[in-house]
This record gives structure tokens, sequence and C-alpha cells, in this order.
């Protein structure tokens, strides 16, 4: 006969109880190590959304994410016409603070030139952009639906396309408009402001400017060699999208990743303690009886195999709740919650390991215990 | 009253001393102790507390090493100038020896049947077998219909009668018991006693107790009165045992 099982069907509310609090403990586990990986998915979603090989931005920054980076708009003609470009498209980058509905709504304001590179990856709903103004793709997570209206600077905008998964590093959510919306809310000053502007005779400038020049490449050319090549312009500076990447997760998002990063062990070391207190706290509990099941003649292994298979039925039921919770809750957290099933799997074999050490200790204690314990009261 | 003795002790202690700790604090548990107990006899170990009645029943029992002396279970000399001969004491604990303790014991997570069913199994025998002789043995202890109660739901008398149903499970041939009666009114203490009697009788086997309860005195053969770990006197209810 099983004892473990048997043990466990006798105080089984007892069990279930201290399997759902652990698998609560580890949801939260889970949870933190989702944030974590959501932040630097977050990070690199906008980066990797034009699907390019090389980004142009102004000298000597390492923009347009981490600094802030501004170039003429016709550079992006040159780029085109270096070899070993197949496409380049000029990008803008900003936030901004709408109302919608009532309650405020941080975007992030991608402008992009529609027939080329710097579009959203996807579209899940309704259309790509058709007319060159006032209107926009909008990530699902804002809010906003199909038809929506809302007001961008001095202009109304209506979404005609949905796309998702889009947020900048900060978590907020990305919409799309064409670059000569984009200018023109980033670049154009307000009327007061223009007025006085005119007054001094400076007149209004180009507002040709971008943030950046992304490239996509022929596929046997090298970026390196390209990047060599914009360098020559001395007020361009080239980066590949393996160094933006690197940018990102590096210095842009690199304090939030250590501050969760940190978080998360001290998380998992305070569950490991209280794995262990609960497997060893279980196994103090039944020292007499295992005094008894000694004098009675039961081979060490007998004891053993109960400790250990009691530990990791508790492990594994607690880990299989906090799983399917978390993966269960996970969309209605504010910000991305990515788990990748490696991430899941390396978690379980930890709590695999721990419940294994744990039931070490209980072993440890439950075969030092002189069988007499168990004579006399 | 007791069945014909033989001539060969189920348990023969020579000279057994114990003592725990050194210089200061050592304590002599047991002093030069020489006994012999036969089959079919109901003995018991009476003495004021501290005497080394427990400590006796430990070494008898293979659980607590002795210091010195040489001991025979069942013709087998097990200890010899207070060292074991054996390494696999569990398995002649499983052999040999039944325990019965003070209180009963039972693995509060095993129902009647499967606490003795559960020494049968750890000697070898196949889950049925073991249910089917628990069972048998239940209602030789005539506690048969409770077999499916859980300890818990036991009376003090049930649970006593099914922890002695699993110290007579492989049929050792010494039984121990450590205050088995403590627990039971003076006639739960009477049928249990009985039930001991019927097993010494009926399989030849030894039975030891420690015991308190001046109820149950006259139940035993033979009283062996241990005083500062000697053994100081005994008392025979039936003259025609062998004195050691
Ligand atoms: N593990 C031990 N370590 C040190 N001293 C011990 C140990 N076990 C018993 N003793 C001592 O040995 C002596 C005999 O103890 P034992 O338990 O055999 O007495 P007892 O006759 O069973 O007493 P009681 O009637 O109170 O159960 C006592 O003085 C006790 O303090
Ligand atoms: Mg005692």
């Amino acid at each position: 006969m099983n004892l473990a099982y048997r043990d466990i069907r006798h105080n089984l509310g007892r069990f279930l109880l201290t399997c759902v609090g652990l698998g609560l403990l580890l949801g939260v586990v889970l949870a933190m190590i989702g944030i974590y990986r959501g932040l630097v998915v977050d990070a690199l979603t906008i980066a990797r959304a034009p699907a390019v090989d090389l980004w142009v931005v102004e000298a000597n920054t390492r923009g347009p994410f981490a600094e802030a980076s501004r170039i003429p708009g016709d550079i992006r003609e040159a780029i085109a016409r270096i070899a070993g470009v197949s496409a380049a498209g000029s990008i803008t980058y900003q936030t901004v603070e709408t109302e919608h509905m009532g309650d405020k709504l941080r975007l992030y304001v991608i402008g992009y030139e529609p027939t080329r590179p710097g579009g959203p990856p996807e579209i899940i709903a309704g259309r790509g952009i058709a007319r060159s103004h006032y209107e926009m793709i909008a990530d699902q997570s804002t809010g906003l639906t199909l038809g929506g209206r809302i007001h961008l600077g001095r202009n109304m905008f209506t979404v005609v396309g949905l796309t998702r998964y889009q947020t900048n590093s900060g978590g907020d959510p990305a919409i799309y408009i064409t670059l000569p919306d984009a200018q023109k809310l980033q670049f154009d000053l307000a009327p007061p402001a223009a007025r006085v502007q005119l007054a001094r005779g400076s007149g209004s400038a180009s507002r040709d400017t971008v943030n950046a020049v992304v490239a996509r490449l022929h596929p046997n050319a090298s970026s390196d060699a390209v990047a060599e090549t914009v360098h020559r312009w001395k007020h361009l500076t080239a980066i590949t999208q393996e160094a933006q990447e690197l940018i990102l997760t590096r210095s842009l998002v690199d304090r939030a990743r250590r501050q969760i990063g940190l978080f998360t062990s001290l998380l998992l070391t305070v569950s490991a303690v209280i794995i262990a207190l609960i497997i060893y706290t279980m196994t103090m509990e039944k020292l007499k009886q295992i005094a008894t099941l000694k004098l009675i003649g039961a081979p060490d292994r007998t004891i053993i195999g109960m400790i250990v298979q009691q530990a990791l039925a508790l492990g594994f039921i607690g880990f299989a709740i906090g799983a399917t919770l978390i993966v269960n809750i996970k969309d209605y957290f504010p910000r991305r919650v990515v788990l990748e099933p490696d991430n899941v799997l390396v978690l379980g074999l930890i709590v695999f390991a721990v419940c294994l050490v744990s039931s070490g200790l209980g072993v440890r204690a439950a075969l030092r215990v002189e069988p007499a314990t168990a004579l006399g009261g | 009253m007791a069945a014909a003795a033989t001539n060969h002790p189920l348990v023969q202690l020579h000279r057994i001393s114990k003592h725990f700790g050194e210089g200061e604090t050592r304590v002599d548990a047991l002093r030069d102790v020489s006994l012999a107990v036969y089959p079919g006899q109901v003995v018991a170990f009476l003495g004021p507390s501290g005497s080394g009645k427990t400590t006796l029943l430990n070494i008898i029992g293979c659980i607590l090493d002795p210091s010195s002396g040489s001991m025979e279970l069942d013709g087998e000399r097990v200890i010899e100038d207070g060292r074991w001969l054996r390494s696999d004491l569990k398995s002649l604990r499983l052999d040999k020896i039944g325990f019965i303790f003070q209180f009963h014991n039972l693995i509060p997570f095993l129902d009647a049947t499967d606490n003795v069913a559960l020494v049968l199994q750890l000697a070898g025998a196949d889950a049925t077998t073991a249910r089917a002789r628990a069972v048998e043995l239940l209602d030789y202890l005539e506690v048969g219909h409770r077999r499916g109660a859980m300890p818990a739901k036991l009376s003090g008398g049930e649970a006593q009668r099914v922890a002695i149903a699993r110290a007579l499970a492989n049929r050792p041939r010494i039984i121990l018991a450590d205050e088995p009666t403590a627990a039971l009114d003076s006639k739960r203490a009477g049928i249990v006693m009985d039930l001991l009697r019927k097993v010494a009788v009926e399989r030849q086997a030894a039975i030891i107790a420690v015991t308190h309860d001046e109820k149950i005195f006259d139940r035993f053969d033979r009283i062996f009165g241990l005083r500062d770990g000697r053994l100081e006197t005994y008392i025979d209810q039936d003259q025609r045992i062998p004195v050691a």
C-alpha cells in the first residue's frame, strides 16, 4: 500500500489547502517572471515592428529610442539609393496624451510612410492607412475600436485598422499615423507661438524632420557595409537592428529589468524557504508515526518513499495550480505578461529541486528518530 | 495456569548492563540483569519510575544497544559482550518481536485492517493475502466488526486490540508491551490480558509487559521487580515455572 497517498487522502482538505497556498505563491513568482519577460519583449516590440535591418539616426546618438534624434526627412531618398538597401522609410516617434471617453489616454504615436517600411507588423481588423491625412491604426490595448474618433493636436483622427501587442518600453500603446500628420503633430507650433515666430521673421522653416530612417537590406547585403557607407555622411549614424535591440535592453529598460529581476529572485528564495518549511513541518508532525513504522520493521526506503512522494506531490500540485492561475489571468494585467514554456519549465525544475532538497531535510530527521520514541507516552 | 513450559527459554539475558552518559552525568539504567522467559509465559516488569523497565524492554526489543552482557532470542544469540551479532535488526524485529504500546500507536491514516496488513506486507505478503489475514486476526481479537474504522474512530479498548492484532501479525514469539493497559478501564484491561494469555498459550509465545497496574498483577505468571537498574525480586504465581 502507498503510505504517502493514504496519508494525503486522510488529511485531504488540509493537504489541498497547503497546495493552494503554495500554488498562489508560485503563481506570484510566475507572474513576476512573466512581467520581467514582458518588459523585455515590450522594449523590443517597437524596434522589431518595422522588420528592418538598419536604423539611420542623428550623428553620435543612440536614437531614436534611447536618445533624441532628428534628421532631415529627405535623407531617406539618399539611403534608399545605397547599394544593398532594398527599401527605406522615414519614421517619427512621440508620446502624446489625449482624452478618450472621458479618460486620459497616453499614446505612443508612430508616424510612417504607408508605402515604405515602418508600419504596423500586422492588421487584425479593418484596413491599412489609405488616405494621407487623419487616419490611424491603433493597438487594440488602447481601447479604441474601428471607426472610433479621437483628437490628436488640433485634428480629429479616425481609427481605420487595429493591430496588437504594439507598446513602447513604458507600456504605452502605439498608434500609427501618416508621416506628414505626425510631423505636424510633433513640430507645428501652436497658433500664438507661430504668430510670434512669424513676427520675428524666422518664418516657418522646413518641417521635414524625422526621428529616424529605417532600411531593409537585400538578403545577401551586409548591414555593416551599408552602415559604413552611411557613416561617411558626417551628420548621420547607422545602427544595426542587433545593436538597436541591445541598446533597448541594456540601457533603456536596464534598471527596471534589474529591479524586477532582483525582486523575482527574492520571491523565488522566499518560496523555496516556505516550501522547505512546509515539507519539514509535514515530516516533523509525523515523527512519532515514523518511529512506530521503524519499530514494526518498516525499512528506510518505505519511510523515505513516503516523505519524498508527499513532497513531490505537494510541489507538483502547487505548481500546477499556480501555472493554471497565471495562464488564465495574465491577459488582465495592465502591461504585458509573457510566459514562454521554457520559463515555466525552469521554474518547474526549480520547484522540483527545492522539494527534493527539503524532503532531504525531512528524511534526515526521519532517519535519525529512534524507534524507541514510539514506545511510552 | 500457564501452559507447559519447555526448557528452552524464548528470551534469555545474561548480565545485561546499560548506562547512559559518562562521568558526572552517567546514569546506570541497568546493572547485571539476568533473566529468562519461557514459551507460554506471561511476565511483567514492575518497579518505581526510573528503575529501568523501559530500558530493559527496549534492549529485548532490539531497539537499544546494551553496554555489556549477552542475549539470546528464540535460541539465537543476538548480543555477545554488549555487541550485536546481527546487522539487520529491523528484520529481526519483523520476524521475532511484536510491540504493543501504552497508547496504541496505530498509524492514523490507515484503517484497522490496513494497520495490521501493513506489517504483513512489510514482511513480504502480497496485498490480498495480507488483508485477508488481517481480517482473520481482527476477528480473533474480537474487533472484526470494526475492521474498516480509522483509528481515531475506535474506542481505547478496540484500538488496543487492533494494536495487539498488529503485534501478532507476523506470528512473533516474543511480544513486548509497555504499560498495555494503562489507558484502559479495569474491564477492558482484563479483556486485553485474557487475549494476551490466549496468545501465549495457543502460540507458545512469551509475553513481556511493563506495568504499574495493580488490577492485573494476578494475571502474570511471574513479576520481575526492578529497583535502581537491578533485578531484585521475582514473584511467581505458578511454582511449576523454572527459576532462571
Ligand atoms: N536516553 C536516555 N538518556 C539518558 N538517560 C536515560 C535515557 N533513557 C533512560 N534514561 C535513564 O535511565 C533510567 C531508567 O529509565 P527507564 O526509562 O528505563 O525507567 P522506567 O523504569 O521505564 O521508568 P518509568 O516508570 O518512569 O517509565 C532513568 O534514570 C532514566 O533517566
Ligand atoms: Mg518507562
